[in-house]
């Protein structure tokens, strides 16, 4: 299922070389016999390597970053907090596995965590459906959203789908209306909301869990109005323009921060998240933690009103080009 | 279908040449209809009842009493992303402009609809596919906000495609948007219709559509999540005609009522006098 990922095509060149290192570095040990001048030049020539496979990366690469099969999910993160209690169920018809949510603590502070969850091998992405969330799994989302609006605890969500599942079922079981009510319950909700996103951001089915009062986005992750196999399908009949469209939409980090539309950049190793997981989840959990007591400060009132100024800036009136074509500015 | 002033003046001197192509062909029953007779019947065919997608100004012209005072009429679109395909994003809204005769994807203001004053926002197909872009966002935003402000019921009629590709996440974002203004009207008391009209999806549908506290729908209208290309895409099989239609979602429970275009106005009207 991951076949075709540019990402793991490129680390194949690497773990070969890995591969000598570690080779000589045993042989080393073993066999008394000095190949130190080997491996520091080897270990040169995989530094190098690494920094001309990974040192930039174009937004079609970032795409095939953000889903790398090895790149960490929902659950990697939320296993961090200080402890987790993981609640199921839309209390109508069933659970989705697509999306995990529950009871954490996070640096002492109780929140309500949640995220789309893709799996991690074939077996378990089959079980949680590639981690695209069906109706049952938003009304989840709003419930327990609500539950923590009621309760005072601030929500975090980790963003990662390539977008809301396209399902018969899905579409008899209205999910238009269960992603709707989850973005209605997310601008209404009086407690601090911070979303991180940390793969792939698709379309509705990622804003659904991604209406916050601080966007957080790991370096390579994307963020898109459709995936780009989506948009090259609609804008040109041919999901194979994909790449084309990626390098269009501006969904990578830097383009988001500076349209306002995330607040802040959490960097990655080279090579990405999964070359360093643990530290990454680390860097993560410390902003998240910081917004969170930011805007702990605030009164649900507070900030049910700046969250509606934030988002009701988004738009045509902060772009730079309206002013070029002579656009009233208010 | 007499021309109110603010449609003459809207218009200009392009309201009769609208009419200018004299037939056309019902794309469901291959009837040849007078485009005059046409428009009579609110674009709805004579012979099989198949709703035409109808223009934004037509649409208005046949729910609102007498004058139409638009708002955001004033905003009209940049291009964030300095979009290119085969053509730049402004050659095609540009396009988009002749082809439909409005400047975007929605016409908002406020008007009476049998002595009830409304804030009115018509979606039109014709434009960019409906599809929501910044300026469709800030226009309903503004309506609902205007709406609050004077205490009005609003009725907003969709038709898109989903969210404007071409203005990427400043689209997506529109949802956020349009959703925060509603839900400020509803907590405030106002009541809120939508009316579904052929198609309505993606974006739209998972926002402001399917947050109305009365949703209708015209027949046979096409109103989903995701388009049925994709669905038909992912599951690998053809879709039942029935699929995805208004009838559907009725029969699911997820819209309120089917109605004919020519009783729209009629069920709207009594709608509205049991929320005074």
């Amino acid at each position: 299922m991951n076949g075709g990922n540019v990402i793991v095509e490129r680390e194949r060149g690497l773990l070969e070389v890995e591969r000598r290192i570690a080779d000589l570095r045993s042989a080393n040990i073993n066999q008394r016999v000095d190949f130190s001048a080997e491996i520091a030049a080897l270990e040169k020539k995989y530094e190098t390597l690494q920094r001309e496979l990974f040192g930039s990366l174009t937004p079609w690469e970032k795409v095939h970053m953000a889903r790398h099969p090895s790149r960490p999910t929902s659950l990697d993160f939320i296993a961090q907090f200080d402890r987790f209690d993981e609640l199921h169920g839309d209390r109508e018809f069933r659970d989705d596995p697509a999306v995990v949510a529950g009871f954490a603590l996070l640096s002492g502070r109780a929140v309500m965590a949640m995220g789309q969850q893709r799996g991690r091998d074939t077996k378990e992405n089959l079980r949680r459906n590639f981690g695209m969330v069906t109706p049952e799994g938003y009304r989840k989302v709003r419930r327990l959203a609500h539950t923590a609006s009621r309760l005072g605890l601030p929500i975090v969500t980790f963003i990662d789908t390539k977008g809301a599942d396209p399902g018969i079922a899905s579409e008899e079981h209205a999910q238009s209306e269960a992603i709707a009510s989850c973005l209605y319950e997310f601008t209404q909700a009086g407690v601090p909301i911070v979303a991180t996103i940390i793969g792939e951001g698709g379309s509705g089915g990622a804003l659904a869990l991604g209406i916050a009062d601080h966007v957080i986005m790991l370096e390579h992750s994307v963020y898109s109005v459709a995936s780009p196999e989506g948009c090259a399908a609609i804008l040109w009949g041919d999901a194979s323009k994909a790449e084309e469209a990626a390098s269009r939409l501006k969904l990578t980090s830097a383009d988001l921060q500076q349209f306002g539309i995330i607040d802040e950049i959490v960097g990655e190793p080279l090579g990405g998240a999964h070359r360093d997981p643990g530290a990454v989840i680390a860097t993560v959990l410390g902003s998240v933690s910081a917004a969170v007591e930011r805007f702990a400060r605030s009164s649900p009132q507070e900030l049910r009103e700046a969250r509606y100024r934030k988002y009701r800036r988004i738009g045509a009136w902060q772009t730079e080009r309206q002013e070029d074509v002579g656009l009233p500015i208010r | 279908m007499a021309i109110p002033d603010w449609l003459l003046r809207r218009r200009g001197k392009n309201a009769e040449s609208r009419d200018a192509a004299l037939w056309t062909k019902c794309p469901v029953c291959g009837e040849v209809l007078y485009r005059r007779d046409l428009s009579a019947n609110y674009d709805v065919c004579p012979k099989c009842g198949h709703h035409f997608r109808m223009n934004a100004y037509d649409r208005i012209n046949m729910l609102i009493d007498g004058d139409f005072t638009e708002i955001g009429d004033e905003i009209l679109p940049g291009d964030p992303l300095g979009w290119v395909d085969k053509k730049t994003y402004p050659v095609k809204l540009a396009g988009d402009r002749e082809k439909s005769g409005i400047s975007e994807g929605v016409v908002c203001g406020i008007g009476s609809i049998d002595g009830f004053e409304i804030a009115l926002g018509v979606m039109d197909f014709h434009f960019r596919g409906g599809t929501m872009g910044t300026v469709v966002g800030e226009r309903v935003t503004l309506l609902l906000e205007e709406a609050r402000k004077r205490h009005l019921p609003c009725i907003i009629f969709t038709a898109s495609g989903g969210a404007r590709m071409e203005e990427g996440m400043y689209a997506l974002m529109q949802m956020a948007k349009t959703t925060a203004a509603v839900t400020r009207l509803k907590e405030d008391g106002n009541f809120f219709a939508t009316v579904l009209t052929d198609p309505t999806t993606g974006g739209v549908s998972a926002s402001f559509a399917f947050e109305a506290d009365v949703i209708l729908a015209e027949p046979k209208a096409m109103i989903g999540f995701a388009g049925r290309r994709v669905i038909e895409q992912t599951i690998r099989q053809k879709l039942p005609d029935q699929f995805q239609t208004a009838e559907f979602l009725l029969e699911h429970g997820q819209i309120d009522m089917v109605v004919d275009r020519h009783d729209l106005k009629t069920t709207l009207v009594r709608l509205l006098q049991y929320t005074q």
